[in-house]
């Protein structure tokens, strides 16, 4: 697994640049000049009802995380920064359980 | 009495002014607020020159905007043409050219698409720009700035009932989309008949999670404003969790939806354990109901009553199964909606007999007035009927009916089929595969799926000494397509099994799946 120097292999930069770089690759064409990770993919455009299933199946692969029906909300997953957020805690409530 | 399709807006609007009409997240939009607004925007487009018959397309999410969009531009006298908002440039551009449209109203978010169509189509002169972030140097204007100011009131544009309402692009084999040409008079009598069959009432809120390009979504504000009930818009079925809860806080009443959206439901244990108490009922059309999901929703929400209905995009809506008759004909789309009358023919256009599979036909005031600038393929499918003077739509859909008259759709003669309940023209997603310089050969054919009823499946054979991947075909196909059209499989393969003529054998793919 990659690991960024000096932060853990799921440091919010870490994760944040992983799924920007997914988002981008897949969704942008590899053009990142007008992502912000703040902003909403669905408003923006940038991904669909379909993109955001596939975005999950990423997250499930690449983060070994468990995505519940529960965790389908714009909260978890509208933004780079709400997704890699997201990520993080089911990281770590998996790691405490 | 409503003669225009608008006329709706303005009887709900004077009898219900305060009554909410659109939930959209966690705004409330009154019909006395639509009606206000709408006002606006029809001065708005008339003093940019709109006039009676132009064509005025929309670019946009659902959204408020939409919904107020489309009652100015008929207010104005000019004919909405609805375009799915993740639809890109060169076909937005290729929609705009074909029907000559005038005027286009898109979101801001949506510029990186439009601005490049914007410069192709020249028939466009002026653009209303919805929410922020366009370009300083782009025309148009803002629809803020529209909707500031003072009221005023259209100048009565003269329409009448035969006038064009609508042009709805549908997709065909040809792999070019053909814009269908709806009347005032089509859309109110459509609506008056799914609304009757239905039994809506006032008091009904009715949730749309499909896009309102897509006519389904578009019925349900329609709908709402004859009827004068709530219409719950959400963006898009993409955070099904959600949306549940939404259901549940606004205690929704009717659940349209396609087979996909029902797929994702049945899988949530959310929608099982939700407060789902007030539906009254639960609608399907654009693609075969599986008998399995229609039996589990009944099992799950058994105060719903479901209705297992079908469409096409030239007519809107054709059969609705009379839900009382769903335990014995689960499988049938049941008989024709009121107020038109349908019948299978053979070949030749000869009536066949109970079981046997031909072409569906239908006679009705909801049968479009054809293709925009299309005459030949107009005529192809609306043909002579029985009375003098009059023609009627070949649906292009094989059908048998059984000895009561019940339907029951076989398949599409061509080779367009339906993935999540919008038509995929394999011919359009495989002109794009070809842009590529890798691709040698390409075939897209629909496959068996258990979330989407058919998904779409590309067999890709790479040009020799290229080093074509799988993610290259996706990106490729995401930057070029709507969404919906993106191939769901894709599979690289060495040789396609073709004709004696050396076509590419389709059915011989299918049948691999």
């Amino acid at each position: 697994m990659l690991t960024a120097t000096g932060t853990g292999p799921t440091s919010t930069v870490f994760v944040m640049e992983q799924v920007r770089q997914y988002i981008i690759d897949n969704f942008l064409l590899g053009d990142d000049s007008g992502l912000d990770s703040a902003e909403s993919l669905l408003d923006s455009g940038i991904i669909d009802s379909t993109g955001i299933m596939d975005v999950v199946a990423f997250l499930e692969s690449r983060f070994g995380v468990t995505v519940e029906d529960e965790d389908l909300i714009a909260d978890n997953l509208d933004s780079v920064r709400r997704i890699a957020g997201f990520v993080e805690r089911k990281l770590a409530a998996q790691k405490a359980a | 009495m409503h003669i225009l399709v608008h006329h709706f807006l303005r009887d709900s609007a004077r009898d219900r002014t305060d009554k909410t009409a659109l939930i959209v997240g966690e705004t409330r939009h009154t019909f006395g607020e639509i009606d206000r607004a709408s006002d606006a925007v029809a001065c708005a487009l008339q003093a940019d020159g709109v006039a009676r018959g132009d064509r005025v397309a929309l670019a946009l999410e659902n959204s408020a905007e939409f919904v107020i969009a489309v009652w100015g531009i008929l207010k104005a006298g000019a004919v909405f043409v609805p375009v799915n908002p993740t639809t890109k440039a060169d076909k937005l551009a290729y929609i705009l050219n074909d029907c000559g449209v005038k005027a286009l109203v898109a979101q801001a978010s949506l510029a990186r698409q439009a601005l490049p169509a914007l410069d192709i189509a020249r028939s466009v002169t002026a653009v209303l720009w919805v929410g922020d972030g366009v370009p300083d140097d782009a025309p148009g204007i803002a629809w803020d700035e529209v909707l500031a100011g003072p009221r005023r009131n259209p100048t009565d544009p003269g329409v009448i009932d035969l006038d064009l309402c609508a042009i709805i692009y549908t997709s065909g084999s040809t792999g070019r989309p053909k814009g269908v040409m709806l009347t005032h008079r089509n859309m109110i009598n459509t609506a008056w008949s799914i609304s009757t069959y239905l039994g809506n009432v006032a008091e009904d809120v009715v949730i749309c999670l499909m896009p309102l390009s897509f006519d389904y979504g578009l019925y349900q504000v329609v709908t709402g404003a004859r009827v004068g009930f709530t219409v719950v818009l959400e963006k898009s079925f993409a955070y099904p969790f959600d949306t549940i809860q939404t259901m549940a806080r606004h205690r929704v009443t009717g659940l349209p939806g396609v087979p996909t959206i029902f797929a994702t439901l049945l899988q949530m244990e959310a929608f099982e354990k939700a407060d789902l108490s007030s539906l009254r009922y639960i609608s399907n059309t654009a693609a075969a109901f599986p008998p399995a999901h229609i039996r589990r929703l009944r099992q799950l929400q058994p105060h719903a009553t479901v209705f297992s209905m079908y469409g096409l995009t030239e007519c809107t809506r054709v059969a609705y199964l009379d839900p009382a008759r769903l335990d014995d004909k689960i499988t049938s789309v049941g008989k024709a909606i009121p107020n038109s009358e349908t019948w299978i023919v053979d070949e030749v256009g000869n009536r066949v007999g109970p079981g046997e599979v031909g072409e569906l036909v239908i006679r009705g005031s909801n049968v479009m007035r054809g293709y925009w600038g299309k005459p030949d393929e107009s005529a192809r499918r609306l043909k002579d009927g029985p009375f003098p003077g009059e023609k009627v739509l070949y649906s292009g859909d094989l059908f048998w009916a059984d000895a009561e008259g019940f339907l029951h759709f076989v398949a599409r003669k061509d080779d367009v089929f339906k993935c999540k309940g919008e038509k995929v023209s394999p011919k359009e997603i495989e002109n794009v595969l070809y842009e590529l310089d890798s691709v040698a050969e390409a075939c897209i054919v629909g496959v068996p799926d258990n979330i989407d009823g058919t998904a779409i499946k590309a067999y890709v054979v790479p040009r020799q000494g290229s080093n074509l991947t799988e993610a290259m075909v996706r990106q490729h196909c995401r930057a070029r397509l709507e969404s919906y059209l993106v191939p769901k499989f894709v599979e690289i393969s060495g040789v396609l099994p073709k004709t004696e003529s050396g076509k590419i054998k389709r059915t011989a793919l299918a049948e691999f799946n």
